[in-house]
């Protein structure tokens, strides 16, 4: 019943930014449809009069005073970083030619 | 002058272990060097340990020369906490500002976080020792180490078996004697689990009970960090040290939590169980269980009746569903949790032959970086978070979530606690479930609800199963902040099965090295 093909999995992988090879793909569109269709069960009773519940234990504003605490500095900030620059992190070119 | 041989100091309980340390008969750098010696010895063969502290001994000698000050009446600090000195073992899921955590992924390999989690820090405020980082499965997907990118964590007592997961390598360590102490952290079952199949006792405390500040995330509505160590005495004493509201962690719980070390010494002493209801979850006590777990389950019901517990069934009909709920939510959660490693702040980048934009320079690392199952749970829960799936998964498992909570709301009208089997079996062989990502996800069937729900649970052996010779886990749930009704019950029980036994169920382990 799943509609999970190598191209929805292509999609997703786009999506989710992973450069899945062709294997990958195959096997991930076998996979992914078996648990799809092991996981659908959860629409059997989520019947329109039951709420949702998306935190365990809900908190609701969680609030702090706006005062400036400690915060890591620069170097620390960048210690783990690929590339960076002294003061920034450094990424290759983020638009494409054609644009 | 040592009044313990090295091989007696690591078997000693943390809470001896301490009372040893405050009586001056063994120093924290003897005891330290007793665990890194017994690490040398076993972990080749065990691999519970990604990386091994080169700082540990020198924090250990801090902790003796703060003693020996306070002893001499020249300490000018704060008092010595309970468990200084003692030696710790730390799941690689958590940040630690000097030792590199990877969460068990090449995307991470080497990186060394600017800060401490929250729980390390508080280890270290109170004085204990970390003794290096543990191995898991990458990010915490799995229940067997087996995803782990640095090759699995092998079970002490059969060398040849999972020891569970995700947090398999702190469950290991602790039952092999490297570390009488550890930190790990439970999503859907990562504690308990691996306490089941390794004979140790596991907490993950009610949801924001303790913080989740610098716990490398996995689902965030799911994860909590927790106690995995060889008695509940010690359980209580690690979580009376990590927990406690947060303001870094804004799901962290505000409450005043009662001592529950305490909590655990009440209940090894104890007389009787008279007046508590022990609810058995009928859903949770399955035929297809492994028998000789059912088996060991049955017998501690028995024991529990024989010493005034009253034993009522429950059911708990949603729970069918759960496995199912949070196979949507994780990865859903997982998904977005996981979009941080882009190649730009931290970790793994990788260029692609002739480079490329950033988004192929994130796409090629992502995929050089994450490790098989890591992948299929983010294309899954991409799936599941996507426009036209939405309702129909993420939106109708979270109203599971409402039916299994409902479920256990009902069930703690008719018992104070809840029981079941920590896992369905003991501990399988490698590869047994590989192959089988949805055999793999069923064993957490036992675990999940709770994570779920956000009640606290604790894990605790209750014997070898017949056939074949391996640990068995005993699960107790209590409700959302009576996580002390966990730990006293575990006291009383864990004191009951010793004396039955005439020892701790892990002396009966192979002694490795």
């Amino acid at each position: 019943m799943s509609e999970i093909t190598p191209d929805v999995v292509t999609h997703l992988a786009s999506l989710a930014r992973i450069a899945l090879t062709d294997e990958e793909i195959q096997s991930l569109t076998g996979e992914l449809g078996a648990i799809v269709d092991s996981v659908a069960k959860v629409s059997e009773v989520a019947t329109p009069d039951v709420p949702a519940t998306s935190h365990p234990i809900p908190l609701v504003n969680v609030y702090r005073d706006d005062v400036p605490g400690v915060t890591l500095t620069t170097e620390q900030a960048l210690a783990g970083a690929p590339e960076h620059d002294g003061s920034r992190f450094q990424v290759s070119a983020i638009l494409g030619e054609e644009q | 002058m040592s009044a313990a041989t090295p091989s007696e100091i690591i078997r000693l309980s943390a809470a001896d272990l301490a009372a040893k340390l405050g009586a001056g008969e063994v120093s924290s750098v003897e005891a330290t060097q007793a665990h890194l010696d017994r690490i040398a010895a076993v972990d080749g063969d065990v691999h519970a340990f990604l990386h091994v502290s080169a700082d540990a001994l020198a924090t250990a000698a801090r902790i003796d020369e703060l003693r020996a000050a306070e002893r001499s009446g020249k300490g000018g600090g704060a008092p010595l906490g309970p468990l200084a000195g003692v030696p710790v073992a730390i799941k690689d899921v958590l940040c630690t500002f000097d030792m590199p955590s990877t969460a068990g992924s090449k995307i991470l390999e080497g990186w060394v976080p600017p800060y401490d989690a929250t729980p390390v820090a508080r280890l270290r405020a109170a004085g204990l020792v970390p003794l290096g980082k543990t191995n898991m499965d990458e990010f915490a997907m799995g229940s067997s180490t087996e995803h782990s990118a640095y090759g699995p964590t092998r079970n002490p007592w059969d060398l040849t078996r999972i020891p569970g997961g995700s947090g398999g390598g702190s469950a290991a360590a602790v039952a092999a004697f490297e570390a009488p102490l550890a930190l790990g952290s439970d999503t859907g079952g990562s504690i308990r689990q691996p306490a089941a199949v390794t004979g140790s006792v596991g907490v993950k405390p009610t949801y924001g009970g303790v913080s989740r500040y610098g716990a490398i995330a996995l689902a965030s509505s799911l994860d909590q960090v927790g106690p995995v160590t060889r008695t509940v005495l010690d359980a209580g004493l690690l979580h009376d040290v990590i927990g406690g509201h947060d303001p870094r962690d804004s799901t962290s719980l505000t409450d005043a939590w009662p001592s529950f070390a305490e909590a655990a010494r009440v209940g090894a002493r104890a007389e009787s169980l008279k007046g508590l209801r022990v609810g058995v979850i009928k859903e949770l006590d399955s035929p297809g269980f492994q028998a000789g777990v059912s088996q060991r389950f049955h017998e501690t019901l028995q024991l529990l009746e024989v010493n005034g517990a009253e034993i009522v069934e429950v059911s708990a009909p949603h729970f069918e569903y759960a496995v199912a709920a949070y196979y949507v939510i994780l990865p859903a959660e997982a998904s977005s949790n996981l979009a941080k490693f882009d190649s730009v702040r931290f970790g793994l980048r990788v260029n692609p032959p002739g480079g490329g934009t950033v988004e192929e320079v994130m796409a090629a690392t992502r995929e050089a970086g994450f490790g098989a199952e890591v992948k299929r749970r983010i294309i899954l829960g991409t799936y599941a978070l996507s426009a036209g799936y939405y309702d129909a998964y993420y939106g109708s498992a979270q109203k599971v979530r409402t039916l299994i909570q409902r479920d256990f709301a009902a069930a703690f009208e008719k018992a104070d606690v809840l029981v079941s089997p920590s896992a369905p079996t003991t501990a399988f062989e490698f590869g047994a479930k590989l192959a089988d990502p949805l055999a793999m996800y069923l064993n957490d069937v036992t675990t999940i609800p709770a994570n779920l729900a956000g009640v606290p649970g604790m894990g605790l052996p209750i014997g070898l199963a017949p056939e074949d010779g391996l640990p068995v886990g005993f699960q107790i749930m209590a409700p959302a902040r009576e996580d002390a009704r966990l730990y006293s019950l575990g006291g009383t029980l864990e004191r009951l099965l010793e004396e039955a036994w005439g020892h701790p169920l892990l002396s009966q382990a192979p002694q490795l090295g």
